[in-house]
């Protein structure tokens, strides 16, 4: 038990990445749109600083640490709870979203109403902070509070766009968001009556006493259940799917570069923290759990990559390709191991990084090519707009695998993970890549290709500069892509040495 | 006997056994239903279900809110504060969402001139192949 008076100053930092997009998001609402452009912007990059500050400071990976919220001990009181996979990943995040926004910020004027803009910034704050927070708490209910905000954010952020489907897509996402956060509610209230606790750390106390001695057996695995269907569809995993394409494809680049690689990733890190650290992996076992994330997972693996083979339009491909992506996480979780949540853990950033840069490069290549979104349309756009085509050959490699880039070092861990099983889960995972991969292959390069053909006549590049913010953020994702290929061992070293502690009913 | 039994439980748990039901019905309407205004209905009541369910199993009856008046400071008079603690936590979240969907409701409406979710999602295609 911490107490508060003990902590060092550094140790203060998670609240900082918390408090202050929250904070500063009250504020945004009555700034004019260039000064809360700005101002957003700054405050992500503070956020990222702090959460860099944070991450160097613990150093050690084994180490964790919680934060008492108020003056209250542990039973009763809220606490944030600290080890270097939260850090870490709290560090892709935060740096995923201030460059999704610097890249988007341009199109912003395009996509939006003149006096709505500081209104889109408030909720990119809001997002940012709900975000780090589902990252750090440690009590459930509190997880909960920030998954609503953060629901409620990107409804706005896909409804903000003025023209196209953008409000229907909202509905859809709302629609499908709520089913998912009332059963993940309901498991919560089922999980707070069998234990009475609320903090993760003595939930698992009291689970595993309720395991050993059999009793509310039943109840336990129907709790279970619930949080992680909840959470799945929330996270659209294959077949709670549907809301994704019009969602992804049809709001401003900004928005799609934030729900593709960030908000789907929030919720699977809190299911990762309900069954690593409330549940314990026995009783997610015995719950079949595993099992049908793992089944589902992989058809969407396969599904989801049929389906973009099928689309027309360059963003929906991009969007059913996240779906695929999805289910390779959710496949390192239904495997179950440690390797399987070490590469769960990994592919949520690799295709972070990866998927913003692909909905950014994607935008900059449909505006080169006068706005249309067709694939057809695209035919040539690599020339016309070069920084532009080599993001998205980047991205499309590192989609595929290619070696040096991160979703090569994603499936090799993958791989890899299913290498620790019996015969079953082992072919499965194995087949289930090569067809992913083979599919992702036929519609990513079918792109890469098209934008490097000569048009069949002259079209007219509409006269858009695309600005210096633009080509950071694509300079700065392309070379993080590569740093996730080139040098992942250290990371990859750190979520393991890491994960003990991630996992541990309490630190220390 | 057990006839008996069986009638025991379901008074004892009439809430909670309410609250499922009540669970079920909405959860069906958020699906099923196609009106929009309907779904958030339904929403509504999967929410209040839950906080029902909360509410019931927080409350011990003969027991008092923990707000020591009387000097009693044993524990077994009082009942936990915190199951009503999140329920008003809980309300204020589902108030926010149904908000947000009404309002998104409203926008289709003007834009549609309809609730029917599926005729609009018909109707927003064939605007886009226009």
């Amino acid at each position: 038990m911490t107490d508060a008076s003990s902590l060092a100053l550094w140790q203060s930092l998670p609240l900082v990445c918390i408090l202050l997009p929250l904070g500063s998001a009250a504020v945004t609402s009555v700034l004019p749109k260039r000064t809360a452009r700005c101002w957003t912007a700054i405050v992500l990059s503070l956020q990222f600083l702090a959460s860099i500050l944070l991450t160097l400071f613990l150093r050690d990976p084994s180490r964790s640490y919680t934060f008492p919220m108020g003056h209250f001990p542990a039973p009763w009181g809220n606490e944030l709870r600290i080890g270097m996979v939260e850090c870490l990943i709290c560090l892709f995040f935060s740096l995923v979203m201030l460059l999704s926004f610097l890249g988007g910020m341009r199109r912003l004027d395009q996509d939006i109403v003149e006096d709505k803009q500081s209104l889109y910034c408030v909720m990119i704050l809001l997002m940012s902070a709900a975000l780090s927070a589902q990252v750090f708490t440690n009590d459930l209910f509190t997880s909960y509070v920030f998954v609503e905000i953060m629901t409620l954010s990107s409804s706005a952020l896909i409804a903000s766009r003025a023209r196209g489907r953008t409000v229907l897509a909202s509905a859809r996402y709302m629609i499908m968001n709520m089913l998912g956060s009332s059963l993940f509610l309901l498991g919560l209230v089922f999980l707070y009556d069998l234990t009475g606790h609320l903090l993760m750390g003595h939930i698992r106390e009291a689970v595993d006493v309720l395991v050993s001695s059999g009793e509310n057996h039943l109840a336990l695995i129907v709790t279970v259940a619930l949080m992680t269907v909840g959470l799945s569809i929330k996270s659209a995993l294959f077949p709670f799917h549907t809301w994704v394409p019009d969602a992804y494809g049809s709001s401003t680049p900004a928005s799609s570069a934030i729900l593709s690689s960030l908000v789907s990733k929030g919720y699977i890190f809190v299911l990762l923290k309900i069954i690593c650290r409330c549940m314990g992996p026995s009783l997610f076992r015995l719950s079949g759990m595993d099992d049908i994330l793992f089944v589902f997972a992989l058809l969407g693996m396969i599904l989801g990559s049929v389906s973009a083979v099928r689309q027309r339009d360059v963003r929906r491909m991009i969007a059913y390709s996240s779906v695929a992506q999805i289910g390779y996480v959710y496949l390192g979780i239904g495997l179950g191991s440690e390797y399987g949540l070490m590469a769960a853990l990994f592919h949520i950033i690799c295709h972070a990084a990866c998927k913003s840069m692909l909905f950014l490069s994607a935008s900059g290549l449909i505006e080169a090519s006068g706005g249309k979104t067709s694939l057809h349309a695209l035919r040539g756009s690599g020339h016309r707009a070069p920084l532009t085509g080599i993001a998205f050959v980047v991205g499309a490699l590192s989609m595929i695998g290619f070696p040096f880039l991160g979703g090569f070092v994603s499936k090799v861990n993958f791989a890899l993970a299913a290498m620790d099983f019996h015969r079953f889960h082992r072919y499965l995972v194995l087949l289930g890549l090569v067809i992913s991969t083979w599919l992702n292959t036929w519609y990513f390069l079918r792109v890469v290709i098209l934008i490097y053909t000569k048009p069949e006549e002259e079209v007219q590049e509409k006269s858009i500069h695309r600005g210096v913010l633009y080509t950071f953020a694509l300079v700065a994702l392309i070379a993080l892509n590569f740093y996730l290929g080139i040098g992942a061992q250290r990371l990859i070293t750190a979520f393991f040495d890491a994960l003990p502690a991630f996992s541990a009913a309490f630190p220390g | 006997m057990t006839g008996v039994h069986f009638l025991e439980d379901l008074s004892a748990h009439l809430a909670e056994i309410s609250a499922i039901i009540l669970f079920g019905i909405g959860i069906t309407l958020l699906m099923l239903s196609r009106n929009m205004i309907k779904k958030n209905i339904g929403f509504s009541m999967t929410d209040s279900a839950i906080y029902l369910f909360l509410a019931a199993k927080g409350y011990i009856s003969g027991r008092k809110a923990p707000i020591v008046v009387d000097g009693i400071e044993q524990m077994a008079y009082y009942i936990n504060p915190i199951p009503a603690g999140l329920v008003l936590t809980g309300i204020v979240v589902s108030v926010a969402s149904s908000a947000v969907l009404l309002a998104l409701t409203v926008r289709l409406y003007r834009q549609y001139h309809t609730l029917d979710i599926d005729e609009i999602t018909s109707l927003a295609q064939k605007e886009e192949e226009v």
